[in-house]
């Protein structure tokens, strides 16, 4: 009982020592914190220069796209919206930045930015490396449509134009086609007919 | 004379300040003694084992970033893990290398925000900036390397989305050195608190047969004095080749498995990732970290499991393929969900107060909780 | 004060109002100053810059915000107790705004110099339970009654010690009235009741240690009453949302937070009168030298101050750097520790003054 009461007593003041030891040893440390500068920075004025890496808004140089709709398929969530038509014989596209020559109309490169999850998948399979994550990262909007953006150099009329050319150009071979084919039934021993052509 | 009393149910959350995300607990309480705790779950329910069948491998990466959040890199080792023993990749040796530099970078930071967040729920809010200052400079070396600062996507099937950094491994050294001061600082300012010890030594105890019942795993495991780290016990990766300690709890303060343990196995389990990090940084080989990565990814028929050492604990995949290029199906073992288990048994008989002391030592995320 | 307002005006109630007027002003510039210090010192303490937006170095941030308070709509929720719900914060405010009634701002500065100052103070001070009890209770939240019930525990409890320690101090100097104990620590920082009071026998030097227990104490009890951090549990934000206050808004919750930083500054100023000398300059004063009578009240006034704002300073160091306490530890550390160490320094201090 004795001993009890020294134990009890001997635990009472180490813990009021203790109670006072280590608050005063974090006081200390804040003290000390008092007069260090601050690590942070004042953002809208301040900017941190962010890495090369880095991964923000998604960026595409339609002029190099080749329509391949590559990054669209790689896509988790499916924010990239690609339509494309072929372009007729006699249209020149150009080629590619790398030298790649261009065969399709890309009639809408949609990104509905607001689905993006900047995994960077898309920006990886794109062989012109015309897809690609800026460090633009201050683009709120106020209104949700505004987060889908448009890199399509075509408007509407101008695309809506290329889908009417290849429809005719496509209803003028069909009509080739099988006025090839009348003609080749007409005669009795037919030519080779003509390829298929691509465009 | 008799008075008829009845119990009062306080419903904390989904919105309140220590609950750690959109996590619910309806407490029954009797005065200020917990009855009993009913957490509601699924608030944050994304359907990520089901959307997974959806996506092909490579696609469900950037999606199990978002389990636990605080924790990306290990999240995507976990899954690579079992990709690759699908497939039978065997990744290069530089490859392992960071990516197991990544985990303990990624352990440190998500540690940091454990700490952080439990000494603020205990009220002590200087610390809790201290070392979010800290986790910054991580997530600047992980920004620099992958271009991310929390959903990094960084580890690919058989390899990595790009080499590291020309810098990394001159910012990691001066990370490591810097942060062995932070952990000193933290542990006089907080650790070693009076207030603090009173607030969490003997506070929840979890005792080790009833936390390897439940299943708990990680520091909540480790902090009831059990000695298992998978990292140790199933070496996967390469890190059978580091020396490092297995921290677990001791009842330095009170009992062994009361909150205090658990929260300091987090602290010295960060003294040992910058051990494994720093013995790491200076072998990392030459090599090309994308050499292996597949152009198309079918595995054939069959199933795999892989778990890794979370910071929250046992992260586990399990694979089934049916020989397609989206897996059939991808089940999690969530090591916060399974945590959060013992959260109802620890918290009966404590006051209010202790029931944000209780949850911050058990360090859920409940973006894995709720997948 | 008043004689002075009343030589000038000639008016009871004009002179009266302009004495009660004095320590209003004083608490609300406190509070304004207070919460910008708050955060400053805050934001210093963990690496940041804290406000700096509005005026140099942020100070007019708190105006803004006062004034932001003043527009909010009044949102009440149907279900609570009107009329209790309106007086909490009313009464709440009353208790630490009439505790500057008695406090010396300066050898002429004083509301009314009553002889039972430190009985006074003590007495509206632990009337503030009230108010946040009926605020508690009246605001039908669960939260706001936990923290009212953890609040009226807390104010209570810490009365003892706060008046255990008070009671040496009067039993030392022999006077409830402020103004006099300030005037026994004259002259000299040396005659503060911190080094044992004014004197140069051989008890005064044997008071010093346990002065200085009792100061700790006083301190420690005082903040708990005021409900800072470590013994902010009725608003501790991580468990009880805001505590009693949960439900308030607008100009009605502005009301407790004026009388949180009035109580701090109370507490401080009392603090500084028992044991650092109150008005006293610790050197001397310039206006006595130079024989100007109203510079050494000015003099007074402004040592008193900075007394005020060392301790408020003190309290916002020690919110920043600890956690806080479970409500049960809070007891253990009043009953247990505080009040029987108050106990046995009262004794040892009423043996020493006898020698």
């Amino acid at each position: 009982m004795q001993k009890d009461g020294i134990e009890f007593m001997r635990e009472y003041l180490k813990n009021t020592w203790d109670g006072i030891y280590t608050v005063l040893v974090g006081m200390r440390i804040t003290f000390k914190h008092l007069f260090t500068p601050a690590v942070t920075i004042q953002y809208p004025e301040v900017k941190v220069k962010l890495p090369d890496r880095v991964r923000n808004r998604l960026y595409v140089n339609i002029d190099d796209c080749i329509g391949c709709d590559q990054c669209s398929r790689a896509c988790p969530v499916s924010c990239i919206e690609i339509d494309t038509v072929k372009s007729i014989p006699g249209e020149d596209l150009g080629t590619t930045s790398n030298g790649k020559k261009k065969a399709l109309w890309v009639t809408k490169f949609d990104i509905d930015i607001a689905k993006c999850c900047y995994c960077q998948l898309c920006v990886f399979p794109c062989p012109t490396e015309c897809i690609y994550m800026t460090d633009v990262y201050e683009f709120s909007e106020y209104e949700r449509a505004n987060l889908l953006y448009k890199f399509s150099a075509l408007n509407q009329d101008e695309a809506a134009q290329k889908k009417v050319n290849y429809e005719k150009f496509q209803a003028e071979k069909e009509a080739q086609k099988a006025a090839a084919a009348a003609a080749a039934a007409a005669k009795p021993k037919p030519e080779t007919p003509a390829q298929p052509s691509d465009n | 004379m008799s008075l008829k009393t009845e119990t009062m149910v306080l419903n904390m959350g989904p919105q309140h300040p220590s609950t750690h995300g959109v996590l619910r607990l309806e407490l029954e309480i009797e005065g200020e003694v917990i009855k009993k705790v009913i957490p509601h779950l699924g608030y944050l329910h994304r359907c990520f084992e089901k959307h997974a069948e959806a996506m092909q491998y490579n696609q469900v990466v950037p999606y199990t970033d978002r389990l636990d959040y605080l924790a990306a890199m290990g999240n995507n080792f976990g899954y690579v893990l079992a990709a690759e023993k699908l497939l039978g990749i065997q990744v290069p040796e530089r490859v392992e290398y960071i990516r197991v530099i990544m985990a303990e970078l990624q352990r440190i930071a998500s540690h940091t925000v454990a700490i952080a967040t439990n000494g603020a729920d205990i009220g002590a809010l200087t610390p809790f900036l201290y070392l979010f200052r800290d986790r910054e400079h991580i997530l600047t070396i992980f920004e620099e390397t992958c271009g991310a600062r929390m959903l990094y996507n960084y580890m690919w099937i058989g390899g990595l989305s790009h080499d590291i950094h020309p810098d990394f491994v001159r910012k990691t050294k001066e990370f490591t050195n810097y942060f062995k001061n932070t952990i000193v600082e933290v542990d006089n300012l907080l650790s070693y608190n009076k207030i603090f010890i009173e607030r969490t030594a003997n506070v929840g105890v979890l005792p080790a047969d009833t936390a390897i019942n439940y299943g708990a795993t990680g520091p909540v495991l480790r902090g009831s004095g059990v000695k298992f780290d998978l990292r140790k016990e199933d070496p996967y990766s390469i890190y059978n080749r580091f020396d490092f300690d297995i921290p677990v709890g001791k009842g330095l303060q009170g009992t062994v498995g009361d909150c205090w343990d658990r929260y300091y196995v987090r602290m010295r389990e960060m003294e040992q990732s910058l051990r494994i990090i720093e013995h790491a940084i200076d072998q990392i080989p030459e090599g090309d970290v994308q050499s292996a990565i597949p152009k198309r990814i079918k595995p054939p028929k069959g199933t795999s499991y892989a778990r890794v050492e979370n910071p929250r604990g046992e992260l586990g995949y399990f694979l089934i393929s049916d020989g397609n290029t989206n897996p059939f199906r991808v089940k999690v073992r969530a090591p916060s969900f399974v945590n959060l288990e013992v959260f109802g048994e620890l918290c009966k008989g404590h006051l209010v107060a202790d029931v944000i002391a209780i949850l911050g030592s058990i360090d859920i995320v409940l973006g894995e909780v709720d997948r | 004060m008043y004689q002075f307002f009343f030589d000038l005006t000639g008016n009871v109630i004009i002179s009266t109002l302009a004495v009660a007027l004095v320590p209003l002003i004083c608490i609300l510039l406190v509070t304004l100053f207070g919460v910008w210090l708050e955060r400053k010192v805050s934001a210093w303490m963990q690496d940041r810059v804290g406000p700096n937006r509005i005026g140099p170095y942020g100070i007019f941030q708190t105006v803004a915000d006062f004034i932001k308070m003043l527009q909010k709509e009044d949102a009440v929720s149907s279900e609570i107790d009107g009329v209790l719900y309106n007086i909490a914060p009313v009464l709440v405010f009353a208790g630490s705004f009439a505790a500057f009634a008695v406090i010396p701002f300066a050898a002429t500065i004083i509301g009314s110099e009553i002889e039972v100052g430190l009985f006074y103070m003590l007495a509206v001070s632990s009337f503030v339970v009230a108010g946040i009890l009926m605020g508690g209770w009246s605001s039908n939240n669960k939260y706001s009654l936990l923290g009212s019930m953890r609040s009226a525990a807390q104010i209570v409890s810490y009365e003892i010690p706060t008046a255990l320690v008070v009671l040496s101090m009067v039993m030392l100097t022999g006077t409830l009235s402020l103004t006099q104990i300030s005037e026994l620590q004259t002259s000299s920082f040396w005659h503060w009741n911190i080094f044992g009071g004014p004197g140069w026998e051989l008890s005064k030097f044997l008071l010093i240690p346990f002065m200085v227990v009792g100061f700790i104490i006083i301190f420690i009890s005082t903040l708990a009453e005021v409900n800072r951090t470590p013994f902010d549990i009725p608003e501790a934000e991580s468990e009880l949302v805001a505590g009693y206050f949960t439900e308030y808004c607008g100009m009605k919750y502005g009301m407790f937070m004026l009388a949180e930083y009035g109580n701090m500054f109370a507490v401080s100023l009392l603090v500084s009168v028992l044991f650092f000398g109150g008005y006293q300059s610790p050197v001397g004063y310039l206006g006595k030298t130079f024989g100007i009578e109203w510079l050494v009240s000015l003099e007074q006034f402004g040592w008193f101050f900075a007394k005020g704002w060392f301790f408020i300073f003190v309290q916002m160091w020690l919110r920043w750097t600890l956690p806080r306490l479970r409500v049960d530890q809070l007891m253990t550390l009043c009953w247990k520790y505080l009040i029987p160490y108050a106990v046995i320094n009262l004794v040892i201090i009423g043996i020493i003054s006898l020698l």
